[in-house]
C-alpha cells in the first residue's frame, strides 16, 4: 500500500511536467494545426539560458523568470520567421520545419554547451515529506511542480475564457477567416499563441531540469511523453492535456515500479497506440477527424 | 459610397469575375442577383478583402480600398456577413457578438451594443450564454447580422441572408434590415439567389451571369423586365 502511494505521488509529479509540455503542444495545435516537434528543443534552449544564470550565481527565481521571458520571445520569433511561411501550405511542410528546428537547436546547444549533462538546482527540498515515521516519495519540490502546473493551467483558462485577448485567440483558432472579417488580426494572435506555448514549455523545462539534468537531448523523453499526454487528452483540449499528462505520469510510474523502468518508454508507446486505436479523438477532443 | 470599376477576380485558371462595374449609393439597398456560380459570393469576398482581385478598383468614398485586408476594411466601416453566416459555433452567442465590436476598444459600446442587438433580435437574448451551435438557422442569421452590426458599419455586405430560412423568418430579417436603413442610414449590398425577396427590398439591383454583369437597373424595372427574369433569375 505504501509503495502504491509512493508510485502514485511520483507519477503525479512527473505527470504534471508532461501536462505542461502537452499544454504547450495543444496551444499550438489549436491555433495553427501544427504539432510543434521543436517544443522539446525550444524548452531545452530556454532551460540552458536558465542554467547559465543559475550557474553564474543567479537565483532560481531570476532564472525561472528569464526562462519564461526568453520562451515568449523564442516562440514569437519562431512563429514569425519559420512557421508563418508554411502555415498555409501542406501540414507536412510544417512537420519538416519544426523537426528541422529541433535538430538545429540541439546542434547549436551542443556547440555552445557540449553534450555533458549539467545538474540543475531544485526550487525546494527534495527530501520526501514525512507521514508519521514514513518518508513519502513526494518532496516539497514535487509539490511545487504540481502547484505550478495547476496555476499555469488556471491562468491560461482564465485568459482564454475571460479576457478579450482570449476571445480573439479562440476565434482565430476556430474560424480564422470569420475572425478577420470581424477585425481580429489573426496573424498577431498566432504569434501570441506560439509565444504563450513556448513560455509554458520553458516553465516545464525549468521544473523538470533537476531530475533530467540539462543537456541538448535531455528533454527528448519529456517531449515524447508530453505528446502522448496531448493525444490522450485530445490534442485540442487544454484541460485534456492536463488530465492526459497526469494520467500518463501515474500509469508510467506504476509500470516503472511494478514491471521495471526499462519498459517505460515502450509502455508510453503502447498507451499512445491504444488511445489512437480505441478513441482517436482523445478523452476530451472534439469528434472531428484528426489529420496527423 | 462604393464605386467598383473593372473588377476582375480569378480562381486559379477560372475567371470568376470579368470586369464588373458597380455603384452603391449611400443609404441604398443594392441587390446582386444571379444563379449559382454567377460570381456573387466572389464579388463580396473581393470587396471585403478576402480575395485579392486581379484587376480593377474599389473606391470607398473616393478612397482606394482594392487591396486592403478584411481586418482593416472593417475599421473603415465595411462589415461582411459571410456565406453560410459564419457564426463561430464553439463560442457563445454573447462572445460572438462581443467579438464583432472588440476592435473598437470601447468597453461601454460592448455592453450597450450587445444590449441593442438583443433588443433587435430578442431570440438571441434568451440564448446569450449558449454556444452558437445550439441556434436555429434563423437565429444564426440574426447573430451573424448582429455581430456585424457590433462594428457599427456604414456599409453592410450580406451573402444570401435568406438561404435555408423559412419565409416567415427571412421576412423578419428583411424587416430589421429595412429599419436599419431607415433609422441608421445603413447602406446595404445584398447577394441573393432568391430574386423575388431581393427585388422586394432593394432599390437597385445588378444581375451577374458567369462572372459578367448582364443587367443593372432599379429593382422595380428589373422586376418588371421579363427578358431578364426569364434569362437569369427564374429558378
Amino acid at each position: 500500500m505504501g509503495r502504491f502511494l509512493d508510485l502514485t505521488l511520483a507519477g503525479l509529479t512527473s505527470g504534471a511536467v508532461y501536462s505542461a509540455v502537452a499544454l504547450a503542444l495543444v496551444l499550438i495545435w489549436r491555433s495553427t494545426r501544427i504539432v510543434n516537434f521543436a517544443q522539446g528543443g525550444m524548452l531545452m534552449i530556454t532551460t540552458f539560458i536558465a542554467y547559465t544564470i543559475v550557474s553564474h550565481g543567479g537565483s532560481y527565481w531570476l532564472a525561472l523568470i528569464v526562462a519564461v521571458l526568453s520562451g515568449l520571445i523564442l516562440g514569437a520569433v519562431v512563429e514569425r520567421v519559420l512557421v508563418r511561411p508554411v502555415e498555409k501550405r501542406s501540414p507536412l511542410d510544417a512537420v519538416v520545419v519544426t523537426f528541422g528546428l529541433l535538430v538545429l537547436l540541439q546542434g547549436v546547444a551542443g556547440m555552445l554547451f557540449g553534450g555533458t549533462p549539467r545538474s540543475y538546482p531544485p526550487a525546494f527540498g527534495i527530501a520526501g515529506f514525512k507521514a508519521g515515521d514514513r518518508q513519502l516519495l513526494f518532496a516539497p519540490n514535487d509539490l511545487w511542480i504540481v502547484l505550478v502546473v495547476l496555476v499555469v493551467m488556471a491562468v491560461l483558462a482564465l485568459v482564454f475564457r475571460k479576457t478579450n485577448l482570449g476571445l480573439r485567440m479562440r476565434a482565430s483558432a476556430f474560424a480564422p477567416e470569420v475572425a478577420r472579417l470581424l477585425g481580429v488580426r489573426v496573424g498577431r494572435m498566432l504569434t501570441v499563441g506560439w509565444a504563450l506555448a513556448a513560455a509554458v514549455g520553458a516553465i516545464a523545462g525549468v521544473l523538470v531540469a533537476p531530475s533530467t539534468f540539462v543537456s541538448p537531448t535531455a528533454f527528448d523523453a519529456v517531449l515524447v511523453f508530453g505528446f502522448t499526454a496531448a493525444v490522450i487528452g485530445g490534442l485540442d483540449s487544454p484541460p485534456g492535456a492536463v488530465v492526459g499528462g497526469l494520467a500518463l505520469g501515474i500509469v508510467l510510474s506504476y509500470v516503472a515500479g511494478y514491471l521495471g523502468s526499462d519498459i517505460v518508454t515502450l509502455a508510453s508507446l503502447v498507451v499512445l497506440i491504444g488511445v489512437l486505436m480505441l478513441r482517436p479523438q482523445g478523452l476530451f477532443g472534439s469528434t472531428k477527424g484528426r489529420r496527423v | 459610397m462604393l464605386d467598383v470599376s473593372g473588377l476582375v477576380v480569378d480562381y486559379g485558371p477560372v475567371r470568376a469575375l470579368d470586369h464588373v462595374d458597380l455603384v452603391v449609393e449611400r443609404g441604398s439597398i443594392t441587390a446582386v442577383l444571379g444563379s449559382n456560380g454567377a460570381g456573387k459570393t466572389t464579388l463580396l469576398r473581393a470587396l471585403s478583402g478576402l480575395h485579392r482581385p486581379r484587376d480593377g478598383a474599389v473606391l470607398l468614398d473616393g478612397h482606394d480600398i482594392t487591396r486592403l485586408a478584411p481586418e482593416d476594411l472593417v475599421r473603415l466601416g465595411v462589415a461582411h456577413v459571410p456565406e453560410g453566416r459564419g457564426v463561430i459555433a464553439e463560442l457563445t452567442v454573447e462572445e460572438n457578438l462581443r467579438l464583432g465590436g472588440l476592435w473598437r476598444r470601447e468597453r461601454q459600446w460592448l455592453k450597450a451594443g450587445t444590449g441593442e442587438m438583443y433588443d433587435l433580435f430578442p431570440p438571441l437574448a434568451e440564448r446569450r450564454h449558449q454556444r452558437a451551435e445550439a441556434l436555429s438557422g434563423g437565429e444564426r442569421q440574426m447573430l451573424a447580422i448582429g455581430r456585424a452590426l457590433m462594428s457599427r458599419p456604414e456599409l453592410l455586405l450580406l451573402d444570401e441572408p435568406s438561404l435555408g430560412l423559412a419565409p416567415r423568418v427571412s421576412a423578419r430579417i428583411v424587416a430589421v434590415l429595412r429599419t436599419l436603413r431607415e433609422e441608421n442610414g445603413l447602406t446595404l449590398l445584398l447577394v441573393e439567389q432568391n430574386a423575388a425577396t431581393a427585388l422586394s427590398v432593394a432599390d437597385r439591383a445588378v444581375v451577374l451571369h458567369l462572372g459578367r454583369k448582364v443587367a443593372d437597373d432599379t429593382a422595380d424595372t428589373l422586376a418588371a423586365d421579363d427578358r431578364v427574369r426569364r434569362a437569369y433569375l427564374e429558378v
